[in-house]
């Protein structure tokens, strides 16, 4: 795992545009920041490695088990826990918030969430296979076509692209600018996959 | 579309007190233009032919035809580099779209029936 800079949890709200001072339209993703709290806090002597652990997305606490519980040394409890590589950990403080408002216009972040699920696809839509015709009599639409040899080799090599399950896989799209912040919102220039969910977003080393 | 983009883009509308426009009047659009390094501004009058978006994406396009050969522009209209628009006439547009303009030729490349104020 890479060592970020600055990092935070929001979540997708959707796209707009906005106009820069030179009158440009700027198409840009608009993520709404988690309330956060550093609930973990990993160094070097203790752990082997440093890092911050992240709570996101505050839940009452009767939904929890004893050793999620056992998590939190503070009030607030959280559904999830996002963990962060850092350089050096020792400048972050327990049941402290992730101060976002000091990130800097125009700095470069990645942006990491889950792409729309596509389910059960064909070759077509899953790897970008050519269709057969689909008029002159025809038969093959959208069929997958040969998927190897005959008797030698005898079986399919592995790996052979087919139908599959689509989407719903981590993806990070890197070096988006950030254009502005709006309160909890932030707003990065481009797209992100995936619906309105959460997106995992850290600064560029 | 999220309750907070669209209250976004309602705050992005700059007062401009342009007149209000609608499809099928024939408008002229100030838009400051860059060459080099010197800047002025350009008028583009034409049809309005197509207006699409609500709040700060708001734009519209003008068609008009020179030479014989049909030129379509369009603008935002909240745009800072828009500097002003004028309404030459008004007219009565009976489609959301004039797409229709697009085919034809001569004298009736733009007619649309007007309004008389």
């Amino acid at each position: 795992m890479k060592n970020v800079k600055q990092f935070l949890v929001g979540k997708k709200i959707g796209m707009t545009q906005v106009i820069d001072e030179n009158g440009k339209v700027v198409p840009v993703t608009v993520v709404k920041a988690y309330e956060n709290e550093i609930v973990g806090v990993r160094t070097l002597e203790k752990d082997g490695y440093n890092s911050v652990c992240i709570g996101y997305d505050e839940i009452d606490e009767k939904k929890l088990s004893k050793p999620q519980k056992g998590q939190f040394n503070s009030g607030a409890k959280y559904r999830h826990i996002k963990e962060f590589r850092v350089e050096a950990s020792d400048s972050f403080e327990l049941n402290s918030k992730v101060d976002f408002s000091t990130f800097e216009i125009k700095t470069k972040f990645n942006l990491q969430s889950k792409t729309i699920g596509r389910g059960f696809t064909g070759s077509i839509k899953a790897w970008n296979h050519q269709r057969g015709p689909m008029s002159h009599g025809s038969k093959n639409h959208r069929l997958i076509g040969s998927i190897g040899q005959a008797t030698t080799p005898g079986n399919v090599k592995k790996g052979k692209k087919m139908h599959t399950r689509y989407g719903n896989e981590t993806v990070t799209i890197m070096n988006l600018e950030l254009v502005l912040i709006d309160g909890q919102y932030l707003f990065f220039k481009g797209a992100v996959p995936g619906k309105s969910n959460t997106v995992f977003i850290t600064g560029v080393n | 579309m999220s309750q907070y983009i669209e209250e976004f883009e309602k705050k992005q509308i700059v007062e401009n007190g342009y007149p209000e426009v609608t499809v099928g009047d024939t408008v002229i659009v100030h838009k400051e233009i860059s060459e080099g390094k010197k800047t002025r501004i350009q008028r583009f009058q034409g049809l309005i032919i197509k207006k699409t978006g609500q709040y700060s994406r708001e734009s519209i396009t003008l068609r008009k035809i020179v030479d014989g050969i049909g030129v379509e522009k369009s603008f935002i209209i909240t745009s800072p580099l828009v500097k002003n628009i004028e309404l030459v006439s008004k007219g009565k547009g009976r489609r959301a779209r004039l797409n229709y303009l697009r085919d034809r030729k001569g004298k009736a490349a733009l007619r649309v029936k007007k309004i008389d104020n």
